[in-house]
C-alpha cells in the first residue's frame, strides 16, 4: 500500500542484546535511522538513569574536547608564534642582504666618480684629495624621508668637504610583498681618519644601517656573489616555514570536526542505553523500539552486523509484541514531498494511520493559491526564482539564515505554486495586468451601429462612455472565448462588475468541491478503521446535508450560466437561496425553471431533517449497547465501577455529538463564506497589479519629450522593484497564508483528527546536521 | 452542422483533461512514488479542467455587455474586424 496515503504501519519489538555488543548495535541502529527508542524507565529521573555515569562522561568529554580543543589551540598558538617570529626574523636578514646587495651595485658608480673627482682635482689644485689612502668613506642605507635631514646635518659637520652621493633603491615587486619601505643607498667620502666616529655617530641618530664595504674591486664582486647565494638560501627556507604553517593549521582542524561528531554519536548512544532496561544478570540489556514493519529485515541486519563488530557470540534478538498504545505516526517522504508534509504537520501530526492530507495537498494548495495570485506574468517570475532555488539549492543552505532556511525547504513548493499561476493567470487573461488577444473577442462593435443597433455616429460624440448591449444580433458572437476571459473586458470600464460576479461564483464552487471531497476523504477513514455504522451515521448525513443546500446551490449557479435569459427578468441567485431557506415563494419573484418550488422546498426538509439524525441517532445506538451489555454484566455480577464510568461518559457522548453536529451544519455555511477570499485576494492583486501599470509604467510610456527614454529606464526600474516587493512579496506571502488556512480549517475540519504524535527515530544523520 | 467555436473547445479540452487525469495515470510504472503521481495527475486534471470550464460557462450567455470609451469603440469599430 502506498506509503504516504496513510502512515506507515508501526510495530513494538522488543530488542534483547548482549551488554558488550550493545554500543555497536545501538550505532548501527543510528546510522539507519528507522527505529525510536521506548522510555522504560518513564518514572526515573535523570540522575536515577543506569549509564547516567556514561553520559556525564561523554559531556566531560565534549568540554574536555573543547577545552583540549581549546589547549590544542594554544599549543598551536605557541608554535604559530614562534614561526612567525622566526619568518619575522628570516625576512628581516633577507631585507638586510637585498639592501647591500643594492649598495654593492651601486657604489661601484660612486667609486669612479670619486677616482675622477680625485684626478680632476689632482689635476686642478695639486693639493686638498690625495687618492685613496687618506680619505675615508662610509656606505649605508637610509630611509629615504630621513635623507634630506640627514645631508643637512652633514654640511653642517664638514662645513662642505666631504662628498655624498645617494641613489634610491628600486623597489622590487619582492621587496613590496614583504612590506619594505623605501630606501636610499648613500656613500660619503670625507677627509681624515678621525670623523669616522662622528659619521658614525650621526648615522646611529639617522638610524642608518652602515655596511662594510671593501675597497678594490675584486673583493667587492666576492661579497656581490656571497651575499647572493645568501639570499637565495633564506628565500627558500622563508618558503618551507610559509608552507610548514600552512599545513600545521589544517591537519588541526580535521581533526577537530572529527572528535566533535564523535562524541556527539557517543553522548547519542548512551542516551538511548538509559531508555532501556537492564537484565537482572546485569548482562542483557532489553529495549523497546517502535519500527515500520515494512523495515524489520533491515532492523535485524544491522543488529547482527553490530554484534558481529563487538565480537559478541550471541545475536540479537527481536520480539515483536502487541500491544494497545498508540503507535508515533510516520510518513515516508523524499525531497520533493516532504515540503508539503511539513506544512501538514505544522498543523497537527495525524492520528495513526488515518488518512494523510498530504499528497493531496500537493495540488489542491498551489492551486488555491494560484486562483488568488492569478496572474501569468508574476507566476512566471515566480516560478523562474524557484527553478533558480532548485538548482542552487546546496550552496545556498550554506547561508545559514532563518530565511533562506525556509524558502530552500519550501522550493518545490513554491515551483508548483509559480506553475499553476501561470494557468489560471492565462484564464484570467491577466499578465502584469495586461490581456491577450490570442483567439479573437466573441464581442463586436459594429453591429451597434446602424442600421443593426440603436447606434449612430453622433452617439459617439455626446456620450463618453457607452455599453454594448448582447442582446443586439451580431454584438455578441454567441461563442465565448475559448480560454479564459474574453479580452474585452479588460479595456471596459465595467470590468469589475463582470469579473465579481464570475469570481465570487467560481469560489463558492471551488470551496463546496473543497469541502465535498474532505468529507469524502472521511468515508477512506470510516472504511480503513472498519467504522461502518459511523457510515451510515455520520458520513451520509453529512454528505445529504451538504449536497442538499450547497449542491443545489452549485447546480443553481451552473444552472443561470446554461439557460438564456432576459436580463431585466433574472433573479439573483444569492435572493432565490435566501427565499429558498425561509420558505418566501411570493408570486411576482421569479423563478428559474418550472418545479423549482417544490424541489427547493423538499430540499430544505431533507437537510433540517438530516440535523437531528447527526445529532441523537449516533448516542442512542451506543446508549442502548451499554444497557443491553449493562444487564449482562449485572446479571452475572455486580460491578458498581464499571456501571459508574458508564454512566458518566454517556453525558459526555451527548454533548460531543451535539458539538460536532453545530460545527459541521454551521460550519457548512460560514465555511462556504470563507472560500469568498478567492474572489477576495485576486481582486486585490489584479487591482494591484493595475495600479502599478497606470501610475508607474504608463507614465513612463506616455513620455514624449527627448528625456522620455532616459526617463522610462528610471521608471521600469521603480517598476520592478515594487513589483518584486509588494505584487510577488506581499501578496504571495498573503495568498499563501489564505490557502494555507483554507486548507488547515476549511479542509481537514471535514475529516482530519491530527492527534498523533511524530515518529522520531534514533539517525545520526539528523543529528549532526541540525548540531552543526 | 458546423461545430461552433464553443463545441469545438468544449470537445477538445474535455479531451485533454480527460487524456491527463483518466489515461496516463495507467501508464505511470510501478514504483514507490506512483501512487502520489497518479494523485497529483488526477488532481490536477480536475482542478484545471473545471477552472476552465466554470470560466467559459460564466461567458456562455451574458446578462450585460461592457461600457467601452468613445475612444476605445471608435478604435475597436476599424480594428475589430
Amino acid at each position: 500500500m502506498s506509503s504516504l496515503f496513510r502512515s506507515e504501519e508501526m510495530c513494538l519489538v522488543q530488542l534483547f542484546f548482549q551488554t558488550e555488543s550493545a554500543h555497536n548495535c545501538i550505532s548501527e541502529l543510528g546510522h539507519l535511522g528507522l527505529v525510536q527508542f521506548k522510555d522504560l524507565n518513564p518514572s526515573a529521573t535523570a540522575f536515577q538513569r543506569r549509564f547516567v555515569k556514561e553520559v556525564k562522561k561523554c559531556e566531560e568529554m565534549e568540554r574536555i574536547l573543547s577545552k583540549k580543543v581549546f589547549s590544542t589551540f594554544e599549543k598551536l598558538e605557541q608554535e604559530l608564534r614562534e614561526i612567525n617570529r622566526n619568518h619575522a626574523t628570516l625576512r628581516q636578514n633577507l631585507i638586510e642582504l637585498m639592501d647591500i646587495d643594492s649598495l654593492l651595485r651601486m657604489t661601484e658608480d660612486f667609486f669612479e666618480e670619486v677616482l675622477e673627482i680625485n684626478f680632476s682635482f689632482f689635476s686642478f689644485n695639486f693639493i686638498i684629495l690625495p687618492p685613496s689612502e687618506d680619505s675615508v668613506f662610509v656606505a649605508g642605507v637610509i630611509k629615504q624621508e630621513r635623507f634630506p635631514a640627514f645631508e643637512k646635518v652633514l654640511w653642517r659637520l664638514f662645513h662642505g668637504n666631504f662628498v655624498l652621493r645617494h641613489a634610491e633603491i628600486q623597489a622590487t615587486e619582492e621587496l613590496q610583498a614583504r612590506g619594505a619601505v623605501k630606501k636610499d643607498v648613500f656613500i660619503i667620502f670625507v677627509q681624515g681618519d678621525h670623523v669616522r666616529e662622528k659619521i658614525r655617530k650621526v648615522c646611529e641618530g639617522f638610524r642608518a644601517s652602515l655596511y662594510s664595504c671593501p675597497k678594490t674591486l675584486y673583493e667587492r664582486k666576492q661579497m656581490s656573489n656571497s651575499v647572493m647565494t645568501q639570499m637565495e638560501d633564506l628565500r627558500m627556507i622563508l618558503r618551507r616555514t610559509e608552507e610548514y604553517r600552512a599545513g600545521v593549521l589544517t591537519r588541526a582542524a580535521e581533526h577537530v570536526q572529527e572528535w566533535g561528531s564523535k562524541v556527539k554519536k557517543m553522548k547519542a548512544i548512551y542516551y538511548t542505553l538509559n531508555l532501556c532496561n537492564i537484565d537482572i544478570t546485569q548482562k542483557l540489556i532489553v529495549a523497546e523500539i517502535w519500527c515500520p514493519v515494512s523495515d524489520l529485515a533491515v532492523v535485524q541486519n544491522a543488529l547482527i552486523k553490530g554484534s558481529e563488530q563487538s565480537g559478541s557470540s550471541v545475536t540479537p534478538v527481536l520480539n515483536r509484541i502487541q500491544t494497545q498504545q498508540t503507535p508515533p505516526t510516520f510518513n515516508r517522504t523524499n525531497t520533493f514531498t516532504e515540503g508539503f508534509q511539513a506544512i501538514i504537520d505544522a498543523y497537527g501530526v495525524g492520528t495513526y494511520q488515518e488518512i494523510n492530507p498530504a499528497p493531496c495537498t500537493i495540488v489542491t494548495f498551489p492551486f488555491l493559491f494560484a486562483v488568488m495570485f492569478g496572474d501569468c506574468g508574476h507566476g512566471l517570475v515566480m516560478t523562474l526564482f524557484a527553478v533558480w532555488v532548485i538548482s542552487q539549492a546546496e550552496s545556498l543552505r550554506k547561508w545559514k539564515n532563518e530565511v533562506t532556511d525556509v524558502v530552500i525547504g519550501g522550493r518545490y513548493i513554491i515551483l508548483l505554486m509559480g506553475m499553476f499561476s501561470i494557468y489560471t493567470g492565462l484564464i484570467y487573461n491577466d499578465c502584469f495586468s495586461k490581456s491577450f488577444n490570442i483567439f479573437g473577442s466573441s464581442w463586436c462593435v459594429r453591429p451597434m451601429f446602424h442600421p443593426h443597433g440603436p447606434w449612430q455616429n453622433e452617439t459617439l460624440h455626446e456620450y463618453h462612455h457607452l455599453q454594448l448591449n448582447p442582446s443586439v444580433p451580431g454584438v455578441y458572437s454567441g461563442d465565448p472565448y475559448v480560454f479564459g476571459i474574453d479580452p474585452v473586458w479588460n479595456i471596459a470600464s465595467n470590468k469589475l462588475s463582470f469579473l465579481n460576479s464570475f469570481k465570487m461564483k467560481m469560489s463558492v464552487i471551488l470551496g463546496v468541491s473543497h469541502m465535498l471531497f474532505g468529507v469524502t476523504l472521511s468515508l477512506v477513514n470510516f472504511v480503513h478503521f472498519r467504522k461502518f455504522q459511523d457510515i451510515f451515521l455520520q458520513f451520509v448525513p453529512q454528505l445529504i446535508f451538504m449536497l442538499s443546500l450547497f449542491g443545489y446551490l452549485i447546480f443553481l449557479i451552473l444552472y443561470k450560466w446554461c439557460i438564456t435569459l432576459r436580463s431585466e427578468t433574472a433573479p439573483s441567485i444569492l435572493l432565490l437561496f435566501i427565499n429558498m431557506m425561509l420558505f418566501d415563494y411570493q408570486s411576482e419573484h421569479v423563478l428559474l425553471y418550472g418545479g423549482q418550488k417544490g424541489l427547493q422546498i423538499f430540499l430544505v426538509l431533507t437537510a433540517v431533517l438530516m440535523v437531528p439524525v447527526l445529532l441523537l441517532v449516533k448516542p442512542f445506538l451506543i446508549y442502548r449497547t451499554r444497557m443491553k451489555t449493562r444487564h449482562q454484566v449485572s446479571r452475572a455480577e455486580k460491578d458498581n465501577v464499571i456501571c459508574f464510568l458508564l454512566q458518566v461518559s454517556m453525558g459526555d457522548i451527548f454533548v460531543y455529538q451535539a458539538i460536532h453536529t453545530v460545527e459541521f451544519c454551521l460550519g457548512c455555511i460560514s465555511n462556504t463564506a470563507s472560500y469568498l477570499r478567492l474572489w477576495a485576494l485576486s481582486l486585490a492583486h489584479a487591482e494591484l497589479s493595475e495600479v502599478l501599470w497606470r501610475m508607474v509604467l504608463q507614465v513612463g510610456l506616455k513620455i514624449s519629450s527627448g528625456m522620455g527614454s532616459l526617463m522610462l529606464v528610471v521608471l521600469f526600474a521603480a517598476f520592478a522593484v515594487l513589483t518584486v516587493t509588494i505584487l510577488l512579496v506581499m501578496e504571495g506571502l498573503s495568498a499563501f497564508l489564505h490557502a494555507l488556512r483554507l486548507h488547515w480549517v476549511e479542509f481537514q475540519n471535514k475529516f482530519y483528527e491530527g492527534s498523533g504524535y511524530k515518529f522520531t527515530p534514533l539517525s545520526f544523520d539528523s543529528l549532526l546536521k541540525t548540531q552543526q | 452542422m458546423a461545430a461552433t467555436t464553443f463545441v469545438i473547445a468544449m470537445s477538445v479540452m474535455t479531451l485533454l483533461w480527460g487524456l491527463i487525469g483518466g489515461v496516463i495515470p495507467w501508464f505511470i510504472p510501478k514504483g514507490p512514488n506512483r501512487g502520489v503521481i497518479v494523485t497529483m495527475l488526477v488532481l490536477t486534471a480536475v482542478c484545471c479542467y473545471l477552472f476552465w470550464l466554470i470560466a467559459i460557462l460564466s461567458q456562455l450567455n451574458p446578462l450585460f455587455g461592457p461600457v467601452l470609451s468613445n475612444d476605445t469603440i471608435w478604435y475597436l469599430y476599424y480594428h475589430w474586424q
